[in-house]
């Protein structure tokens, strides 16, 4: 396992530019997660590593050697791809075994046996082993798919939305299942995904990507109690912090134009009334929408609220994040 | 409810349409069948009218086709009495068999021409359509037009400065000039079927062979080819095809060591009449190749079998 460093790197796809000086340290042992919308670089960061794409300009290297001039062969990363891509002509075991099986590796086969095998159970596929690729359901594929990463031991996994299309049950046992793989093998992985509870409970450290660039990285922690800007704040968190013009609530401190509440920076019970519009009931916790002067606000509340749609519930911000007008964080350390 | 639903056909739908693709299969099948029945007539058979649908068969054509033969006294064949069936069948028109013809080696040549600038057109062109398919290439899309631009007028047109360049470069009448010359027409067909079909395979399948610890070769050899089987299948039954039919250039550039079967077939009727049954004959055997080919690459060409593995 090593240690990933980007340095100051760009790429661009002919007139777009993909990625714009990002530098990056993914620690040895590290879990990291990429968050960021659609078309934030998430994807081609994890090909520049692999190698399948070349950056314009700045550097990577893996575990400390610059690996520029290296095939992605040469790299030895495993790479699972958001597409399933399973070779079609071969079986679940031969696709397991074709990375073993390379010219780089050349395991010998009862070693091979033995890999497939645990790997196999632990993604519960070891009764669709000799089924041809083509024949297993879309989560079956994907879970090929990690298997065909996990048979190795390369210098860092690049899972690319890895759990995304499967059922919840599944997603929440291979959750589990990989972060217990990453913590035993001390392996390097670094996962892009938009699933927030995967974020917040696999990773060691949170990435998060704006237009090509890195706008912020730390602990999920971190990067949940204090984001740097109103981008930042909107990757973590469920529901959604809210974000109200700064004096929603009164007078705001000097150059404020925003502020953001979480459910937790939003003290019921005292202050100003707002409206119930919806109560949901979660089981666990209970959704309120409320609607304050014109706007909407989402927050929890106890799961066995006695709450109704139409009643009215005072509330008061409490320590909000402060924002300015392009959104970049101010008054930190508050 | 909309003018374009998709609905089962009824019982009397099926019907008609069956019959009608029956009526459409015998009538294009009807010439091939009279070849074939032609070859085992006898010569007086052959050319009866009305035409004979139910004939006596005889092996005369084939024995024909595959001898040469003359005639002979009656007092020598009272002399020389047939010593087997064919000398027997020869032996009615008081002939003898004095050597084999030489159809022999002209199908053996077909074989050799045919089959061998298949595989080197299937061979180059499916490199060319991997690296016209994948790569950059500077004015690719003017490349692809020119190798097109081949086919836009028939070979034959170019008949003349061929004829002359390999008579120049002592081509004529060789294997190796006519497996050149089948290979450079059929190249274009081919780089552009493959280059459709390899379009189709997903890039995802080379990445994950280069991440998996492949080099861009090997997951070509590995992960595109048997995934363009089918392409490389039904390409290499065009090329085939082709090669094997070539009328105009062969009857042009071969006259003996290379010559292939097609302009070879039809000088059989010259030697001793009006041979129809033996003509008959040598084409039900020039067939056979490519329907036999044909029919073992068949299941390459049920398409659909290797995709869709990848999520679009």
């Amino acid at each position: 396992m090593a240690e990933v460093t980007l340095h100051n790197i760009t790429k661009r796809f002919g007139a777009t530019t993909a990625l714009d000086g990002v530098s990056m340290t993914v620690p040895d042992g590290s879990f990291v997660v990429l968050l960021g919308p659609t078309g934030a670089g998430k994807t081609t960061t994890l090909r520049l590593i692999s190698g399948l794409d070349r950056p314009e300009s700045g550097e990577i290297a893996i575990g400390g050697r610059p690996v520029a001039d290296l095939t992605p062969a040469q790299r030895n990363v495993a790479m699972v791809f958001q597409q399933y891509s399973l070779y079609p002509h071969m079986t679940v075991r031969e696709n397991l075994a074709f990375p073993l099986k390379s010219p780089i590796l050349r395991t010998p086969a009862d070693e091979i046996d033995r890999r497939i095998g645990r790997v196999a159970e632990m993604l519960q596929i070891s009764h669709k082993l000799d089924n041809k690729a083509t024949a297993l359901s879309g989560g079956e594929m994907q879970r090929v798919s990690i298997g065909r990463a996990l048979v190795r031991d390369p210098q860092v996994f690049l899972m690319d939305e890895p759990l995304s299309s499967l059922d919840a049950k599944l997603r929440s046992d291979l959750r589990v299942e990989l972060k217990s793989i990453q913590q035993e093998a001390r392996a390097t992985f670094l996962y892009v995904t938009h699933d927030q509870v995967e974020a917040m409970t696999m990773a060691s450290h949170v990435g998060v990507l704006e237009k090509g660039r890195l706008v912020q990285f730390g602990t999920p922690r971190e990067v949940y109690e204090d984001p740097v800007s109103i981008h930042a704040a909107g990757r973590l968190g469920l529901p959604r912090i809210n974000i109200v013009p700064a004096d929603l609530f009164g007078p705001a401190p000097e150059g404020v134009e925003w502020i953001g509440l979480r459910p937790e920076q939003i003290r019921q019970g005292e202050g100003p009334q707002a409206e119930v519009v919806r109560v949901e009931h979660l089981g666990d916790q209970t959704r309120l929408h409320l609607s304050f002067r014109n706007h909407d606000l989402v927050t929890v509340t106890d799961a066995h609220t006695e709450l109704r749609a139409g009643q009215m519930l005072s509330i008061r911000p409490e320590n909000p994040f402060y924002f300015d007008a392009s959104g970049a964080r101010t008054h930190r350390g508050r | 409810m909309s003018d374009f639903s998709v609905t089962a056909a009824s019982r009397p739908q099926k019907w008609i349409a069956g019959i009608l693709v029956i009526g459409y299969a015998l009538i294009t099948i009807l010439p091939l069948l009279w070849i074939i029945a032609t070859g085992f007539k006898s010569p007086s058979d052959a050319i009866a009218y009305p035409p004979k649908i139910v004939f006596e068969p005889t092996l005369e054509g084939y024995v024909n086709l595959f001898t040469t033969r003359t005639r002979q006294t009656a007092e020598f064949l009272a002399e020389n009495p047939p010593q087997t069936w064919y000398e027997a069948i020869v032996a009615k028109y008081d002939m003898t068999i004095v050597g084999p013809s030489r159809f022999g080696e002209r199908f053996m040549n077909s074989v050799i021409i045919g089959f061998g600038s298949t595989f080197l057109s299937v061979f180059l062109g499916t490199l060319a359509a991997y690296a016209f398919s994948r790569f950059r290439i500077p004015l690719k899309d003017d490349l692809m037009f020119f190798i097109l631009s081949t086919r836009m007028m028939p070979p034959i047109a170019v008949a003349i400065p061929i004829f002359l360049m390999f008579r120049s470069l002592g081509l004529s009448d060789t294997h190796a000039g006519m497996i050149m010359l089948y290979t450079a027409v059929n190249l274009s067909l081919s780089v552009w079927l493959l280059k459709g079909f390899i379009d189709e395979i997903p890039r995802e399948y080379e990445e994950a062979a280069l991440i998996d610890g492949y080099t861009r070769f090997q997951a070509f050899t590995k992960v595109v080819l048997p995934q363009a089987a089918t392409g490389i299948a039904s390409t290499a039954i065009f090329c085939l095809i082709f090669a094997w039919n070539e009328y105009a250039f062969a009857v042009l550039l071969t006259s003996g060591t290379a010559q292939t079967a097609p302009p070879f077939i039809p000088t059989i009727i010259g030697v001793g009449g009006q041979d129809w049954p033996a003509v008959a004959a040598g084409a039900t055997i020039f067939l056979l190749p490519v329907v036999v080919f044909t029919i073992l690459l068949r299941k390459h060409l049920l398409r659909g079998i290797t995709f869709g593995a990848v999520r679009k």
